[in-house]
Protein backbone atom coordinates (compact mmCIF):
# COMPACT_ATOMS: atom_id res chain seq x y z
CA UNK A 1 0.00 0.00 0.00
CA UNK A 2 2.60 2.62 0.85
CA UNK A 3 4.63 1.73 -2.24
CA UNK A 4 1.60 1.99 -4.47
CA UNK A 5 0.57 5.38 -3.25
CA UNK A 6 4.07 6.67 -3.46
CA UNK A 7 4.43 5.56 -7.05
CA UNK A 8 1.17 7.20 -7.95
CA UNK A 9 1.61 10.41 -6.09
CA UNK A 10 5.15 11.15 -7.04
CA UNK A 11 5.04 10.02 -10.64
CA UNK A 12 1.69 10.74 -12.16
CA UNK A 13 1.70 14.54 -12.46
CA UNK A 14 5.25 15.20 -13.57
CA UNK A 15 7.01 12.18 -14.97
CA UNK A 16 5.01 11.65 -18.16
CA UNK A 17 5.48 15.24 -19.24
CA UNK A 18 9.24 15.20 -19.71
CA UNK A 19 9.08 11.76 -21.31
CA UNK A 20 6.62 13.05 -23.89
CA UNK A 21 8.31 16.35 -24.49
CA UNK A 22 11.89 15.28 -24.60
CA UNK A 23 11.18 11.97 -26.34
CA UNK A 24 13.70 12.56 -29.09
CA UNK A 25 16.56 13.60 -26.84
CA UNK A 26 15.30 11.45 -23.99
CA UNK A 27 16.40 8.20 -25.70
CA UNK A 28 19.93 8.69 -24.51
CA UNK A 29 19.08 10.37 -21.24
CA UNK A 30 17.96 7.48 -18.98
CA UNK A 31 21.38 5.86 -18.35
CA UNK A 32 23.01 8.86 -16.64
CA UNK A 33 19.88 9.40 -14.56
CA UNK A 34 20.53 6.62 -12.04
CA UNK A 35 24.13 7.33 -11.06
CA UNK A 36 23.54 11.08 -11.02
CA UNK A 37 24.80 12.44 -7.74
CA UNK A 38 25.38 15.87 -6.36
CA UNK A 39 28.68 17.03 -7.82
CA UNK A 40 30.23 18.42 -4.71
CA UNK A 41 33.68 19.83 -4.28
CA UNK A 42 35.65 19.41 -1.08
CA UNK A 43 35.40 22.23 1.42
CA UNK A 44 38.68 23.15 3.04
CA UNK A 45 39.29 26.12 5.24
CA UNK A 46 40.56 27.09 8.64
CA UNK A 47 37.18 26.23 10.06
CA UNK A 48 37.14 22.71 8.64
CA UNK A 49 40.65 22.09 9.94
CA UNK A 50 39.59 23.30 13.38
CA UNK A 51 36.44 21.19 13.38
CA UNK A 52 38.40 18.21 12.10
CA UNK A 53 40.81 18.51 15.00
CA UNK A 54 38.05 18.74 17.59
CA UNK A 55 35.56 16.21 16.25
CA UNK A 56 37.79 13.88 14.21
CA UNK A 57 35.91 10.80 13.10
CA UNK A 58 32.58 12.26 14.11
CA UNK A 59 32.51 14.40 10.99
CA UNK A 60 32.27 12.27 7.90
CA UNK A 61 32.62 14.82 5.16
CA UNK A 62 33.23 18.47 4.40
CA UNK A 63 31.78 19.47 1.06
CA UNK A 64 30.62 22.39 -0.97
CA UNK A 65 27.96 22.66 -3.66
CA UNK A 66 27.27 25.81 -5.67
CA UNK A 67 29.46 27.69 -3.24
CA UNK A 68 27.39 26.61 -0.23
CA UNK A 69 29.36 24.73 2.39
CA UNK A 70 28.09 21.84 4.43
CA UNK A 71 29.37 19.06 6.59
CA UNK A 72 28.02 15.60 7.23
CA UNK A 73 28.31 14.37 10.80
CA UNK A 74 27.29 11.38 12.84
CA UNK A 75 23.87 11.96 14.45
CA UNK A 76 25.16 11.94 18.03
CA UNK A 77 27.74 14.62 17.16
CA UNK A 78 25.30 17.19 15.80
CA UNK A 79 24.39 18.91 19.06
CA UNK A 80 28.01 19.09 20.28
CA UNK A 81 28.97 20.56 16.91
CA UNK A 82 26.20 23.14 17.12
CA UNK A 83 27.33 24.05 20.61
CA UNK A 84 30.96 24.28 19.58
CA UNK A 85 30.10 26.39 16.53
CA UNK A 86 28.03 28.74 18.66
CA UNK A 87 30.49 29.15 21.52
CA UNK A 88 33.86 28.96 19.82
CA UNK A 89 33.28 30.08 16.24
CA UNK A 90 30.33 32.46 16.48
CA UNK A 91 27.58 30.64 14.58
CA UNK A 92 24.98 32.12 16.87
CA UNK A 93 21.85 31.90 14.75
CA UNK A 94 20.12 28.63 13.92
CA UNK A 95 18.32 29.45 10.69
CA UNK A 96 16.42 26.26 10.11
CA UNK A 97 16.05 22.60 10.97
CA UNK A 98 14.53 20.36 8.38
CA UNK A 99 14.66 16.87 6.95
CA UNK A 100 14.54 15.03 3.65
CA UNK A 101 13.14 11.52 3.26
CA UNK A 102 14.95 8.95 1.10
CA UNK A 103 12.87 5.80 1.63
CA UNK A 104 15.20 3.59 -0.44
CA UNK A 105 18.15 4.26 1.84
CA UNK A 106 18.79 2.32 4.99
CA UNK A 107 19.48 5.54 6.85
CA UNK A 108 16.28 6.93 5.60
CA UNK A 109 16.23 10.53 6.76
CA UNK A 110 18.66 13.31 6.21
CA UNK A 111 18.42 15.95 8.92
CA UNK A 112 19.63 19.39 7.98
CA UNK A 113 20.58 22.19 10.35
CA UNK A 114 21.36 25.57 8.82
CA UNK A 115 23.43 27.91 10.96
CA UNK A 116 24.56 31.45 10.34
CA UNK A 117 27.17 33.63 11.97
CA UNK A 118 26.45 37.34 12.26
CA UNK A 119 30.12 38.03 12.93
CA UNK A 120 31.50 36.10 9.96
CA UNK A 121 28.50 36.68 7.67
CA UNK A 122 28.68 33.01 6.77
CA UNK A 123 26.07 30.31 6.51
CA UNK A 124 26.75 26.58 6.66
CA UNK A 125 24.68 23.42 6.81
CA UNK A 126 25.15 20.49 9.13
CA UNK A 127 23.70 17.29 7.82
CA UNK A 128 23.27 13.91 9.38
CA UNK A 129 21.69 10.67 8.29
CA UNK A 130 19.46 8.65 10.55
CA UNK A 131 17.36 5.53 10.22
CA UNK A 132 13.63 5.43 10.90
CA UNK A 133 12.96 5.26 14.63
CA UNK A 134 16.24 6.84 15.70
CA UNK A 135 15.68 9.69 18.14
CA UNK A 136 18.23 12.44 17.60
CA UNK A 137 19.08 14.67 20.52
CA UNK A 138 17.24 17.98 20.60
CA UNK A 139 19.11 21.18 19.84
CA UNK A 140 16.84 23.30 22.06
CA UNK A 141 19.55 23.43 24.73
CA UNK A 142 21.84 25.23 22.32
CA UNK A 143 19.37 27.23 20.24
CA UNK A 144 15.90 27.75 21.77
CA UNK A 145 14.51 28.39 18.29
CA UNK A 146 14.92 24.69 17.55
CA UNK A 147 11.82 24.07 19.65
CA UNK A 148 9.21 24.78 16.99
CA UNK A 149 11.45 23.78 14.11
CA UNK A 150 11.98 20.32 15.57
CA UNK A 151 8.30 19.99 16.35
CA UNK A 152 7.60 20.67 12.71
CA UNK A 153 10.11 18.01 11.66
CA UNK A 154 8.37 15.56 13.99
CA UNK A 155 4.97 16.56 12.65
CA UNK A 156 5.96 16.16 9.01
CA UNK A 157 8.43 13.26 9.17
CA UNK A 158 7.78 11.43 12.42
CA UNK A 159 11.29 11.95 13.71
CA UNK A 160 11.10 12.27 17.49
CA UNK A 161 13.74 14.37 19.19
CA UNK A 162 15.03 13.04 22.48
CA UNK A 163 14.73 15.32 25.54
CA UNK A 164 12.72 17.88 23.61
CA UNK A 165 10.67 19.93 26.12
CA UNK A 166 7.41 19.72 24.16
CA UNK A 167 7.54 16.94 21.57
CA UNK A 168 4.14 17.09 19.94
CA UNK A 169 2.62 18.02 16.62
CA UNK A 170 2.58 21.69 15.69
CA UNK A 171 0.82 22.32 12.39
CA UNK A 172 -1.44 19.28 12.12
CA UNK A 173 -4.14 18.29 14.61
CA UNK A 174 -3.02 16.05 17.46
CA UNK A 175 -5.03 13.10 16.21
CA UNK A 176 -3.65 13.18 12.68
CA UNK A 177 -2.57 9.86 11.21
CA UNK A 178 0.82 9.63 9.55
CA UNK A 179 3.50 12.15 8.68
CA UNK A 180 2.80 13.89 5.39
CA UNK A 181 6.27 14.73 4.14
CA UNK A 182 7.35 11.10 4.16
CA UNK A 183 7.58 9.95 0.58
CA UNK A 184 5.25 7.00 1.21
CA UNK A 185 2.46 9.31 2.34
CA UNK A 186 0.38 9.70 -0.79
CA UNK A 187 -1.07 13.11 -1.41
CA UNK A 188 -4.58 11.61 -1.76
CA UNK A 189 -4.37 9.25 1.23
CA UNK A 190 -6.09 11.52 3.65
CA UNK A 191 -8.99 12.33 1.31
CA UNK A 192 -9.50 8.67 0.47
CA UNK A 193 -9.45 7.66 4.11
CA UNK A 194 -11.94 10.33 5.05
CA UNK A 195 -14.34 9.28 2.29
CA UNK A 196 -14.06 5.65 3.33
CA UNK A 197 -14.54 6.31 7.04
CA UNK A 198 -17.33 8.81 6.73
CA UNK A 199 -19.22 7.79 3.62
CA UNK A 200 -18.39 4.10 3.56
CA UNK A 201 -17.55 4.07 -0.13
CA UNK A 202 -14.35 3.94 -2.16
CA UNK A 203 -13.20 7.35 -3.28
CA UNK A 204 -12.92 7.52 -7.02
CA UNK A 205 -9.73 9.61 -6.96
CA UNK B 1 -10.11 22.94 53.85
CA UNK B 2 -11.58 21.58 50.62
CA UNK B 3 -9.65 21.45 47.41
CA UNK B 4 -8.92 24.80 45.86
CA UNK B 5 -11.80 25.92 43.73
CA UNK B 6 -11.52 28.00 40.61
CA UNK B 7 -12.07 31.18 42.56
CA UNK B 8 -9.38 30.40 45.08
CA UNK B 9 -6.74 30.04 42.45
CA UNK B 10 -4.87 33.09 41.30
CA UNK B 11 -4.25 31.66 37.87
CA UNK B 12 -6.73 32.10 35.10
CA UNK B 13 -6.49 30.46 31.72
CA UNK B 14 -7.89 32.60 28.95
CA UNK B 15 -8.35 31.46 25.40
CA UNK B 16 -7.80 33.97 22.64
CA UNK B 17 -8.77 33.07 19.11
CA UNK B 18 -8.57 31.33 16.71
CA UNK B 19 -11.34 33.61 15.51
CA UNK B 20 -10.28 36.95 16.82
CA UNK B 21 -9.84 40.15 14.83
CA UNK B 22 -6.58 41.06 16.53
CA UNK B 23 -4.74 37.84 15.81
CA UNK B 24 -4.46 38.75 12.13
CA UNK B 25 -5.83 35.46 10.96
CA UNK B 26 -6.51 32.19 12.67
CA UNK B 27 -4.05 32.16 15.52
CA UNK B 28 -5.06 30.74 18.86
CA UNK B 29 -3.18 31.91 21.92
CA UNK B 30 -3.79 30.35 25.31
CA UNK B 31 -2.94 32.84 28.02
CA UNK B 32 -2.16 32.01 31.58
CA UNK B 33 -2.98 35.01 33.70
CA UNK B 34 -2.59 36.21 37.24
CA UNK B 35 -5.05 39.05 37.30
CA UNK B 36 -3.91 41.35 34.54
CA UNK B 37 -0.43 39.89 34.39
CA UNK B 38 0.58 37.33 31.78
CA UNK B 39 2.33 34.32 33.31
CA UNK B 40 2.75 32.48 30.06
CA UNK B 41 1.36 31.94 26.59
CA UNK B 42 1.01 29.03 24.26
CA UNK B 43 0.37 29.39 20.57
CA UNK B 44 -1.80 26.90 18.75
CA UNK B 45 -1.19 27.17 15.05
CA UNK B 46 -1.86 25.16 11.92
CA UNK B 47 -5.42 26.22 11.18
CA UNK B 48 -4.31 27.46 7.78
CA UNK B 49 -1.99 24.57 6.98
CA UNK B 50 -2.31 23.62 3.33
CA UNK B 51 0.74 21.40 2.92
CA UNK B 52 2.61 23.76 0.61
CA UNK B 53 5.82 21.78 0.93
CA UNK B 54 4.09 18.52 -0.01
CA UNK B 55 2.39 20.20 -2.95
CA UNK B 56 5.81 21.35 -4.10
CA UNK B 57 7.01 17.77 -4.38
CA UNK B 58 4.09 16.98 -6.67
CA UNK B 59 4.40 19.88 -9.08
CA UNK B 60 7.02 20.89 -11.58
CA UNK B 61 9.28 23.79 -10.71
CA UNK B 62 7.30 26.22 -12.83
CA UNK B 63 3.92 24.93 -11.67
CA UNK B 64 4.83 25.40 -8.04
CA UNK B 65 5.74 29.09 -8.42
CA UNK B 66 2.18 30.46 -8.01
CA UNK B 67 1.71 28.47 -4.80
CA UNK B 68 4.43 30.35 -2.95
CA UNK B 69 2.48 33.60 -3.40
CA UNK B 70 -0.20 32.15 -1.14
CA UNK B 71 2.04 31.91 1.89
CA UNK B 72 2.72 35.50 2.83
CA UNK B 73 -0.08 36.86 0.71
CA UNK B 74 0.53 40.49 1.62
CA UNK B 75 4.09 40.18 0.32
CA UNK B 76 3.58 37.78 -2.56
CA UNK B 77 6.26 39.38 -4.69
CA UNK B 78 8.92 38.66 -2.06
CA UNK B 79 7.86 35.03 -1.83
CA UNK B 80 8.09 34.70 -5.58
CA UNK B 81 11.49 36.36 -5.68
CA UNK B 82 12.91 34.00 -3.06
CA UNK B 83 11.61 30.95 -4.86
CA UNK B 84 12.87 32.09 -8.26
CA UNK B 85 16.29 32.88 -6.83
CA UNK B 86 16.49 29.44 -5.21
CA UNK B 87 15.65 27.60 -8.42
CA UNK B 88 17.99 29.85 -10.37
CA UNK B 89 20.72 28.97 -7.90
CA UNK B 90 20.12 25.26 -8.53
CA UNK B 91 20.19 25.89 -12.27
CA UNK B 92 23.26 28.08 -11.78
CA UNK B 93 21.83 30.92 -13.83
CA UNK B 94 21.27 34.55 -13.00
CA UNK B 95 18.47 36.81 -14.13
CA UNK B 96 19.56 39.48 -16.65
CA UNK B 97 20.21 43.00 -15.30
CA UNK B 98 16.96 44.39 -16.66
CA UNK B 99 14.96 41.71 -14.90
CA UNK B 100 16.89 42.29 -11.68
CA UNK B 101 16.10 45.99 -11.67
CA UNK B 102 12.39 45.39 -12.24
CA UNK B 103 12.44 42.72 -9.54
CA UNK B 104 13.93 45.20 -7.09
CA UNK B 105 11.32 47.83 -7.92
CA UNK B 106 8.40 45.46 -7.48
CA UNK B 107 9.82 43.81 -4.37
CA UNK B 108 10.42 47.13 -2.66
CA UNK B 109 6.96 48.36 -3.61
CA UNK B 110 5.67 45.18 -2.05
CA UNK B 111 7.70 45.80 1.09
CA UNK B 112 6.03 49.19 1.39
CA UNK B 113 2.61 47.64 0.80
CA UNK B 114 3.28 45.00 3.46
CA UNK B 115 4.51 47.57 5.99
CA UNK B 116 1.52 49.79 5.22
CA UNK B 117 -0.94 47.03 5.90
CA UNK B 118 0.95 46.20 9.06
CA UNK B 119 0.85 49.83 10.19
CA UNK B 120 -2.85 50.20 9.55
CA UNK B 121 -3.90 47.02 11.31
CA UNK B 122 -1.44 47.44 14.17
CA UNK B 123 -2.75 50.95 14.84
CA UNK B 124 -6.32 49.70 14.53
CA UNK B 125 -5.63 46.98 17.11
CA UNK B 126 -4.43 49.59 19.54
CA UNK B 127 -7.39 51.84 18.96
CA UNK B 128 -6.16 54.33 16.38
CA UNK B 129 -8.63 53.94 13.57
CA UNK B 130 -7.55 56.79 11.32
CA UNK B 131 -4.20 55.44 10.03
CA UNK B 132 -5.93 52.46 8.45
CA UNK B 133 -7.73 54.71 5.98
CA UNK B 134 -4.56 56.61 5.21
CA UNK B 135 -2.44 53.54 4.52
CA UNK B 136 -5.09 51.83 2.43
CA UNK B 137 -5.15 54.88 0.19
CA UNK B 138 -1.43 54.55 -0.58
CA UNK B 139 -1.46 50.77 -0.73
CA UNK B 140 -4.08 51.05 -3.42
CA UNK B 141 -1.60 52.96 -5.59
CA UNK B 142 0.92 50.14 -5.24
CA UNK B 143 -1.64 47.49 -6.02
CA UNK B 144 -2.62 49.45 -9.11
CA UNK B 145 0.98 49.27 -10.31
CA UNK B 146 1.00 45.51 -9.70
CA UNK B 147 -2.27 45.15 -11.52
CA UNK B 148 -1.03 47.12 -14.50
CA UNK B 149 2.16 45.08 -14.57
CA UNK B 150 0.89 41.53 -14.23
CA UNK B 151 -2.88 41.64 -13.91
CA UNK B 152 -3.03 40.60 -10.27
CA UNK B 153 -3.14 42.74 -7.19
CA UNK B 154 -2.41 40.39 -4.33
CA UNK B 155 -1.03 37.01 -5.38
CA UNK B 156 0.94 38.47 -8.20
CA UNK B 157 3.16 35.68 -9.54
CA UNK B 158 5.12 38.57 -11.01
CA UNK B 159 8.40 36.76 -11.72
CA UNK B 160 9.41 33.70 -13.66
CA UNK B 161 12.31 31.38 -13.03
CA UNK B 162 15.18 33.07 -14.85
CA UNK B 163 13.76 36.56 -14.91
CA UNK B 164 10.43 38.07 -15.80
CA UNK B 165 7.58 36.98 -17.99
CA UNK B 166 6.32 40.46 -18.82
CA UNK B 167 8.07 43.52 -20.12
CA UNK B 168 7.39 46.67 -18.14
CA UNK B 169 4.22 48.30 -19.35
CA UNK B 170 4.13 51.64 -21.02
CA UNK B 171 4.35 54.42 -18.47
CA UNK B 172 5.42 52.18 -15.58
CA UNK B 173 8.53 54.22 -14.82
CA UNK B 174 6.43 57.36 -14.75
CA UNK B 175 3.82 55.83 -12.49
CA UNK B 176 6.43 54.46 -10.07
CA UNK B 177 8.23 57.80 -9.94
CA UNK B 178 4.97 59.59 -9.28
CA UNK B 179 4.24 57.17 -6.47
CA UNK B 180 7.63 57.79 -4.86
CA UNK B 181 7.15 61.52 -5.06
CA UNK B 182 3.69 61.33 -3.54
CA UNK B 183 4.57 58.76 -0.90
CA UNK B 184 7.31 60.38 1.20
CA UNK B 185 5.09 63.27 2.40
CA UNK B 186 2.45 60.66 3.21
CA UNK B 187 4.87 58.91 5.54
CA UNK B 188 5.28 62.24 7.30
CA UNK B 189 1.51 62.29 7.68
CA UNK B 190 1.50 58.90 9.40
CA UNK B 191 4.25 60.06 11.68
CA UNK B 192 2.33 63.19 12.51
CA UNK B 193 -0.59 61.05 13.52
CA UNK B 194 1.35 58.55 15.59
CA UNK B 195 5.00 59.11 16.39
CA UNK B 196 4.59 61.69 19.12
CA UNK B 197 1.01 60.77 19.94
CA UNK B 198 0.82 60.34 23.68
CA UNK B 199 -1.63 57.42 23.65
CA UNK B 200 0.40 55.66 20.97
CA UNK B 201 3.58 56.02 22.99
CA UNK B 202 1.92 54.98 26.23
CA UNK B 203 0.73 51.81 24.60
CA UNK B 204 4.01 50.92 22.84
CA UNK B 205 7.08 52.18 24.67
CA UNK B 206 8.64 49.45 26.74
CA UNK B 207 6.09 46.86 25.66
CA UNK B 208 7.14 43.44 24.36
CA UNK B 209 10.87 43.96 24.69
CA UNK B 210 13.12 41.54 22.87
CA UNK B 211 16.86 42.06 23.29
CA UNK B 212 19.41 41.40 20.58
CA UNK B 213 20.59 38.33 22.47
CA UNK B 214 17.06 36.93 22.68
CA UNK B 215 16.50 37.64 18.99
CA UNK B 216 19.51 35.54 18.09
CA UNK B 217 18.48 32.73 20.41
CA UNK B 218 15.04 32.57 18.83
CA UNK B 219 16.23 33.12 15.29
CA UNK B 220 14.19 36.31 15.06
CA UNK B 221 15.02 38.40 12.01
CA UNK B 222 13.71 41.39 10.12
CA UNK B 223 12.50 44.61 11.73
CA UNK B 224 12.34 42.90 15.14
CA UNK B 225 16.06 42.23 15.06
CA UNK B 226 16.90 45.68 13.75
CA UNK B 227 14.77 47.34 16.43
CA UNK B 228 16.93 45.51 18.97
CA UNK B 229 20.00 47.29 17.66
CA UNK B 230 21.44 44.69 15.29
CA UNK B 231 22.32 46.26 11.97
CA UNK B 232 21.62 43.24 9.85
CA UNK B 233 19.74 43.06 6.63
CA UNK B 234 20.26 40.34 4.02
CA UNK B 235 20.06 42.93 1.28
CA UNK B 236 23.32 44.33 2.65
CA UNK B 237 24.86 41.25 4.27
CA UNK B 238 24.46 38.91 1.30
CA UNK B 239 23.13 41.03 -1.56
CA UNK B 240 21.00 39.39 -4.20
CA UNK B 241 19.27 40.64 -7.32
CA UNK B 242 21.64 43.60 -7.58
CA UNK B 243 20.93 45.21 -4.20
CA UNK B 244 24.64 45.97 -3.84
CA UNK B 245 24.23 48.64 -6.51
CA UNK B 246 21.80 50.74 -4.52
CA UNK B 247 22.58 53.22 -1.84
CA UNK B 248 20.40 52.80 1.23
CA UNK B 249 20.67 52.52 4.98
CA UNK B 250 19.60 49.92 7.47
CA UNK B 251 17.52 51.67 10.12
CA UNK B 252 18.09 50.40 13.64
CA UNK B 253 16.84 51.32 17.09
CA UNK B 254 18.35 50.46 20.47
CA UNK B 255 15.51 49.38 22.74
CA UNK B 256 13.84 46.41 21.08
CA UNK B 257 10.35 47.39 22.17
CA UNK B 258 7.15 47.74 20.20
CA UNK B 259 7.64 51.45 19.65
CA UNK B 260 11.10 50.96 18.19
CA UNK B 261 9.78 48.35 15.81
CA UNK B 262 7.23 50.88 14.63
CA UNK B 263 9.96 53.46 14.01
CA UNK B 264 12.14 50.92 12.18
CA UNK B 265 9.34 49.95 9.81
CA UNK B 266 8.51 53.59 9.12
CA UNK B 267 12.15 54.24 8.30
CA UNK B 268 12.31 51.14 6.13
CA UNK B 269 9.51 52.49 3.98
CA UNK B 270 11.53 55.64 3.39
CA UNK B 271 14.59 53.57 2.51
CA UNK B 272 12.53 51.46 0.11
CA UNK B 273 11.51 54.62 -1.70
CA UNK B 274 15.19 55.51 -1.99
CA UNK B 275 15.94 52.12 -3.55
CA UNK B 276 13.02 52.34 -5.94
CA UNK B 277 14.00 55.82 -7.07
CA UNK B 278 17.51 54.63 -7.89
CA UNK B 279 16.34 51.47 -9.61
CA UNK B 280 13.68 53.11 -11.72
CA UNK B 281 16.12 55.80 -12.85
CA UNK B 282 18.33 53.38 -14.69
CA UNK B 283 16.55 50.21 -15.72
CA UNK B 284 19.10 48.64 -18.08
CA UNK B 285 18.08 47.62 -21.56
CA UNK B 286 18.30 44.00 -22.57
CA UNK B 287 16.53 40.68 -22.28
CA UNK B 288 14.22 39.98 -19.36
CA UNK B 289 14.62 36.20 -19.20
CA UNK B 290 17.81 34.20 -18.86
CA UNK B 291 18.24 31.06 -20.93
CA UNK B 292 16.67 28.45 -18.70
CA UNK B 293 15.00 26.20 -21.25
CA UNK B 294 11.34 25.38 -21.57
CA UNK B 295 11.50 22.48 -19.14
CA UNK B 296 13.17 23.39 -15.88
CA UNK B 297 15.31 20.49 -14.80
CA UNK B 298 18.06 21.40 -12.34
CA UNK B 299 20.91 18.92 -11.88
CA UNK B 300 20.97 16.73 -8.78
CA UNK B 301 21.81 18.91 -5.85
CA UNK B 302 20.52 21.16 -3.13
CA UNK B 303 20.64 24.82 -2.29
CA UNK B 304 19.45 27.17 0.41
CA UNK B 305 18.71 30.70 -0.73
CA UNK B 306 17.22 33.38 1.45
CA UNK B 307 16.11 36.95 1.00
CA UNK B 308 15.12 39.81 3.23
CA UNK B 309 11.34 39.63 3.08
CA UNK B 310 9.33 42.38 4.80
CA UNK B 311 9.01 40.13 7.85
CA UNK B 312 12.53 38.77 8.07
CA UNK B 313 14.67 36.08 6.53
CA UNK B 314 12.64 34.08 4.05
CA UNK B 315 14.55 31.01 2.91
CA UNK B 316 13.99 28.24 0.44
CA UNK B 317 15.87 24.97 0.74
CA UNK B 318 15.31 22.97 -2.41
CA UNK B 319 16.61 19.47 -3.11
CA UNK B 320 16.67 18.38 -6.74
CA UNK B 321 16.89 14.76 -7.85
CA UNK B 322 17.48 15.79 -11.45
CA UNK B 323 13.83 15.49 -12.47
CA UNK B 324 11.36 18.20 -13.39
CA UNK B 325 9.87 18.23 -9.91
CA UNK B 326 11.61 19.28 -6.73
CA UNK B 327 12.46 16.33 -4.50
CA UNK B 328 11.94 18.51 -1.47
CA UNK B 329 11.01 22.14 -0.99
CA UNK B 330 11.50 23.56 2.44
CA UNK B 331 10.32 27.06 3.20
CA UNK B 332 11.92 28.84 6.11
CA UNK B 333 9.18 31.29 6.98
CA UNK B 334 10.06 34.39 8.98
CA UNK B 335 6.59 34.67 10.55
CA UNK B 336 6.68 31.15 11.94
CA UNK B 337 10.08 31.58 13.54
CA UNK B 338 9.38 35.09 14.82
CA UNK B 339 6.07 34.03 16.37
CA UNK B 340 7.92 31.64 18.63
CA UNK B 341 9.32 34.63 20.51
CA UNK B 342 5.80 35.75 21.47
CA UNK B 343 5.97 34.00 24.82
CA UNK B 344 9.23 35.72 25.75
CA UNK B 345 7.86 39.09 24.72
CA UNK B 346 4.52 38.77 26.48
CA UNK B 347 5.58 37.10 29.73
CA UNK B 348 5.30 39.48 32.66
CA UNK B 349 3.37 42.01 30.65
CA UNK B 350 -0.26 43.01 30.88
CA UNK B 351 -3.04 41.19 29.12
CA UNK B 352 -3.98 44.42 27.35
CA UNK B 353 -0.56 44.41 25.69
CA UNK B 354 -0.91 41.01 24.06
CA UNK B 355 -2.72 42.53 21.10
CA UNK B 356 0.04 45.09 20.62
CA UNK B 357 2.66 42.38 20.82
CA UNK B 358 0.99 40.08 18.32
CA UNK B 359 0.61 43.05 16.02
CA UNK B 360 4.20 44.13 16.31
CA UNK B 361 5.60 40.75 15.23
CA UNK B 362 3.80 41.27 11.92
CA UNK B 363 2.73 37.72 11.26
CA UNK B 364 0.75 36.43 8.36
CA UNK B 365 -0.89 33.16 9.27
CA UNK B 366 -0.75 31.93 5.72
CA UNK B 367 2.99 31.89 6.09
CA UNK B 368 3.08 30.60 9.65
CA UNK B 369 1.00 27.57 8.76
CA UNK B 370 1.86 27.15 5.08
Amino acid sequence: MPEESKAESSQSPGKPAPAGKGAAGGEKKPPPKKPAVMETTPWESELTAQLGRVFGEQILEFASYLGQNFLVARPEAVVPILRYLRDEVGFDYLVDVTAVDYPEREERFELIYIVYSFGRNERIRIKTRIRDGYEPETATGVHPTANWLEREVYDMFGIRFAHHPDMKRILLPDDWQGHPLRKDYGILDMDNRWVKDNLGIESGQ
Amino acid sequence: MPEATFLDANELVLNMGPQHPSTHGVLRVILKLDGEKILGTECVIGYLHRGVEKIGENRTYAMFAPYVDRMDYVAAVSNGLGYCLAVEKLLNVEAPPRAQAVRVILTELNRIASHLLWLGTHALDIGAITPLFYVMREREEILNIFEAYCGARLTTHAFRIGGLQYEVYEGMEKQVKAFCKMFLPRVDEYEELLTENRIWKDRLVGVGVLTAEQCKQFGVTGPLLRAAGVKWDLRKAQPYSGYEKYDFEIPTRPNGDTYDRYIVRIQEMRQSVRIIEQAVEGIPEGPILAKVGKVIKPPVGEAYVSIEAPKGELGYFIVSDGSTQPYRVRVRPPSFVNLQALDTMARGGLVADIVAIIGTIDIVLGEVDR
